[in-house]
């Protein structure tokens, strides 16, 4: 599914924390969203889904809320689950939009395995630890079955196994066609496995394009202050932070 | 369901006994009987005033409970009780006002009404301090605020009353009896109750989502704004026709859901149906614990569900003390 | 007990070197017993309750006195040589009287018609009016002797909170004098709550109950039950006023009871 959106701005107390962004995102896409703190990561998502009140346009958040929860699914990034509820219950959650939670067992045994949680599917997410838990949303996420997926920060405080298969399941969404979002602190793992890397800073897009014209040395040294090393080798590309530039 | 069937007929077997026990003490055949055929003194005990204590007792059991699951799914909080944030406060502050100034006199359905609205400004006032965040802070310190402000009015109010008899009502406001309750209370009460759990009972689905917090019900096509109007709506309705016609009773929104939420795998919309039919039972309980254990002295309902409730409302303050 | 007290406040009133000039009562039922038999001029204030009808039946006496509202500085700024007090009637205020020299002297509530009969003695002797106290005693034993007791009926009260009077009371010894029987003294209480089925069930014969306010109250609302309008029974209404206090008008109470 192909994702538009066009000057889309939103302002919070007088400052613009998005500024007239503009993207068009295609089906097989992993996209990266890189920047740093505050560039606007969570606000462009939140806004493309329609979220928080923006103005522009995003062919996402024009649809009306209960169809665009069959095509887009949100993983925001606290990793929230109020309720002593067990693993294959929040997954379950899921399935709301489809209107027929209980109906759909093979999508959420599916999300399950996925995530490799079958083990897990009976404990209370509130007594899981903090990467059980992370796995656990993004398998709702998975369960909600839609073609496109945004995910802010998902692999945040995951260990690197988990880190790593995260990202390849990402990819593997993205390779069999639907349209994954996410943002990213990890530069290495966005290079390595996103399709496309779209580049913040201060509310603006900067950059987009692939992972070897966003992260120039001119780019990094403009929006993170950092340097680093870029290489294409046999493995695929792979990207190193080395310092801070003062 | 099969929860949802065993608590059917524990109220089932609780309204029974309700009916059953009472300082008249006839025998139960002989009360049954009077129940359906009975034109002498037994028959109008059984019909005029145990039957409709019974339905009372059962019916706003069930509004507590029901309201209680509803607050704390939103707020995503198992502190968050109608009783202890202040909206049965507001709410008997709403009848006492529709009672001493005799609109209540005027239109039976003011005093439901006027409650309801107490328990709107209250159920607002929480929502817009603490908000479903889901902190505990900001909700308990709200509830307090709220709770003293509606007690110390609804004191003024009663003193104010030129009928001395109101003027020392105060402990039934906050403490609430079924004692002598009759259908007049139950034909006031039952339409705004009713109105409550139809709101309530469409918001499951809301609160499960909301279990992923406010983004993420959000962006699984939840929209908020209804749901917010729908709880705040259906539990001041409930909470407010409970308490015009028995009185401010605590508690039954916090125990009911904290026993409940275990057997409906803590999701809150199951807990929805189920803590309404355990709030009844407690109720019908509590009510028929205040007959045996003390017959013939008005012991307050309240006062029974506080023995039972502030001890579970501790543990879970205990419970969360670095959350708070 | 109460000839104790009876006898104790004799003693302190004569103690008294004279009749007591300046009097001023601030309770309900020393109010009217005081208006009964002080002389002219003598009592100076009565409390306001007094004034109201609701529970007073000497409010259009009470009209032509000043009335105070019980507080320690309005009576003090009277300069009373005696304040008449109820025995459990703010006891702060009271105090606060003695403690600035001012004599104070309470009369127990009257639980029955013996015990108005001693109130009436008490008065004269603590107003020093014994003379105007005995008059106003040989009408009250006069009207009693007056009334013929009518048949033994079963009655009840039944009043907010569904309070119904036992025997110890005065409205209890008014209705046994006017030829009833207690439903409390026939199911062995004390008197004080019954439940409402209980008094269904019992079905007397006569009910009795009490004034009722405009505005209404939670503890009234039991005599608005459906059940209790049922019940078949002869009701009759005796204002609160009637038997709040112990005053030779009960003659008269006594005596619309019987018939």
């Amino acid at each position: 599914m192909r994702i538009e959106i066009s000057d889309l701005t939103v302002k919070r107390g007088g400052r613009l924390t998005l500024d007239h962004a503009s993207l068009s995102l295609e089906p097989g896409e992993l996209i990266g969203l890189i920047g740093p703190n505050g560039a606007g990561k969570t606000t462009l998502m939140r806004a493309m889904l329609g979220l928080i009140p923006a103005s522009g346009l995003s062919s996402l958040a024009a649809l009306p809320p209960a169809k665009r929860a069959l095509i887009a699914a949100w993983l925001p990034q606290e990793r929230e689950a109020a309720w002593p509820i067990s693993v294959e219950n929040l997954i379950r959650l899921g399935r709301i939009p489809h209107r027929r939670p209980d109906a759909d067992a093979a999508h959420i045994e599916a999300a399950l395995s996925r995530m490799g949680l079958q083990s897990l599917r009976h404990r209370a997410v509130t007594e899981l630890s903090g990467g059980e838990r992370a796995r656990t949303l993004i398998a709702r996420a998975l369960a909600q079955d839609t073609p496109v997926l945004m995910a802010d920060e998902p692999i945040a405080g995951l260990d690197p196994a988990y880190q790593i298969a995260t990202m390849q399941l990402f990819r593997d969404l993205a390779d069999e066609g639907r349209t994954v979002i996410a943002s990213l602190h990890d530069l290495g793992l966005a290079a390595r496995h996103c399709t496309r890397l779209v580049l913040m800073d201060q509310g603006r897009i900067v950059a987009d394009g692939k992972p070897v014209d966003v992260l120039t040395p001119d780019n990094l040294a403009h929006t993170f202050g950092i340097e680093g090393h870029f290489a294409q080798t046999k493995e695929g590309p792979v990207f190193q932070p080395l310092r801070v530039l003062s | 369901m099969r929860l949802l069937l065993s608590l059917s007929v524990l109220c089932l077997l609780l309204m029974l006994a309700s009916i059953l026990i009472g300082p008249a003490g006839a025998g139960i055949g002989e009360s049954i009987r009077a129940l359906w055929t009975g034109d002498d003194a037994l028959g109008l005990v059984m019909r005029e005033i145990r039957l409709p204590r019974a339905v009372l007792g059962a019916a706003v059991g069930a509004s507590l409970g029901l309201s209680g699951a509803a607050m704390q799914g939103y707020l995503r909080n198992p502190l968050a009780e109608p009783g202890l944030i202040g909206v049965s406060a507001s709410a008997a502050l709403g009848a006492v006002i529709a009672l001493q100034t005799g609109l209540a006199t005027a239109l039976a359905l003011a005093l439901p009404l006027s409650a309801l609205t107490g328990a709107v400004i209250a159920v607002g006032l929480i929502l817009l301090l603490a908000g479903p965040g889901g902190g505990s802070l900001g909700l308990i310190l709200a509830g307090v605020a709220i709770s003293a402000f509606a007690g110390a009015l609804t004191s003024l109010v009663l003193n104010l009353s030129p009928n001395p008899f109101a003027a020392g009502e105060i402990v039934f406001w906050m403490m609430g009896s079924l004692a002598d309750r009759s259908w007049l209370h139950v034909a006031i009460a039952a339409p705004i109750m009713a109105a409550g759990a139809a709101l309530l009972w469409g918001s499951g689905r809301g609160l499960d989502a909301l279990t992923l917090g406010e983004d993420g019900a959000a962006s699984m096509g939840i929209n908020l704004r209804a749901l917010r109007l729908r709880v705040v709506l259906g539990v001041a309705a409930m909470v407010g026709a409970a308490t015009a016609v028995a009185g401010a009773i605590g508690f039954v929104g916090l125990v009911v859901p904290h026993l409940l939420r275990g057997a409906v795998g803590g999701r809150p919309g199951r807990l929805l149906a189920a803590s309404a039919l355990g709030g009844a039972a407690l109720v019908l309980a509590a009510d028929i614990a205040v007959r045996v254990v003390m017959p013939g002295r008005d012991l307050k309902l309240g006062v029974v569900m506080a023995l039972i409730g502030a001890p579970v409302f501790l543990q879970l303050i205990w419970r969360q003390r670095r959350g708070l | 007990m109460v000839k104790i007290a009876a006898a104790l406040l004799i003693a302190l009133a004569s103690a008294a070197v004279a009749a007591p000039q300046r009097v001023v009562s601030m309770n309900l039922c020393t109010d009217q017993l005081a208006m009964l038999i002080a002389a002219p001029g003598q009592l100076v204030s009565v409390s306001w309750l007094a004034a109201d009808p609701s529970v007073s039946v000497m409010a259009d006496k009470a009209a032509d006195f000043p009335l105070n509202h019980g507080a320690a500085e309005e009576l003090f700024l009277d300069a009373p040589d005696l304040v008449l007090a109820g025995t459990y009637s703010t006891g702060p205020a009271t105090d606060m009287l003695r403690r600035l020299g001012i004599r104070v002297e309470t009369l127990p509530p009257a639980n029955s018609v013996s015990d108005i009969r001693h109130g009436i003695t008490d008065m004269g002797a603590l107003l020093d009016q014994p003379e105007r106290a005995a008059r106003v005693l040989a009408q009250f034993d006069a009207d009693l002797a007056a009334i013929r007791p009518g048949q033994a009926r079963l009655a009840a009260t039944y009043a907010a909170n569904g309070f119904t009077t036992g025997p110890e009371s005065l409205s209890g010894d008014a209705m046994s004098r006017a030829g009833l029987v207690l439903l409390a003294d026939r199911l062995g209480l004390a008197g004080g709550q019954i439940a409402l089925e209980q008094l269904v069930m019992a079905a007397p014969e006569l009910l009795v109950t009490g004034s009722r306010y405009s505005t209404p109250s939670r503890a009234e609302s039991v005599l608005d039950h459906p059940a209790f309008t049922a019940i078949p029974t002869t009701r009759r209404t005796v204002p609160d006023r009637d038997w709040i206090c112990g005053l030779p008008a009960i003659a008269g109470t006594i005596a619309d009871l019987s018939e």
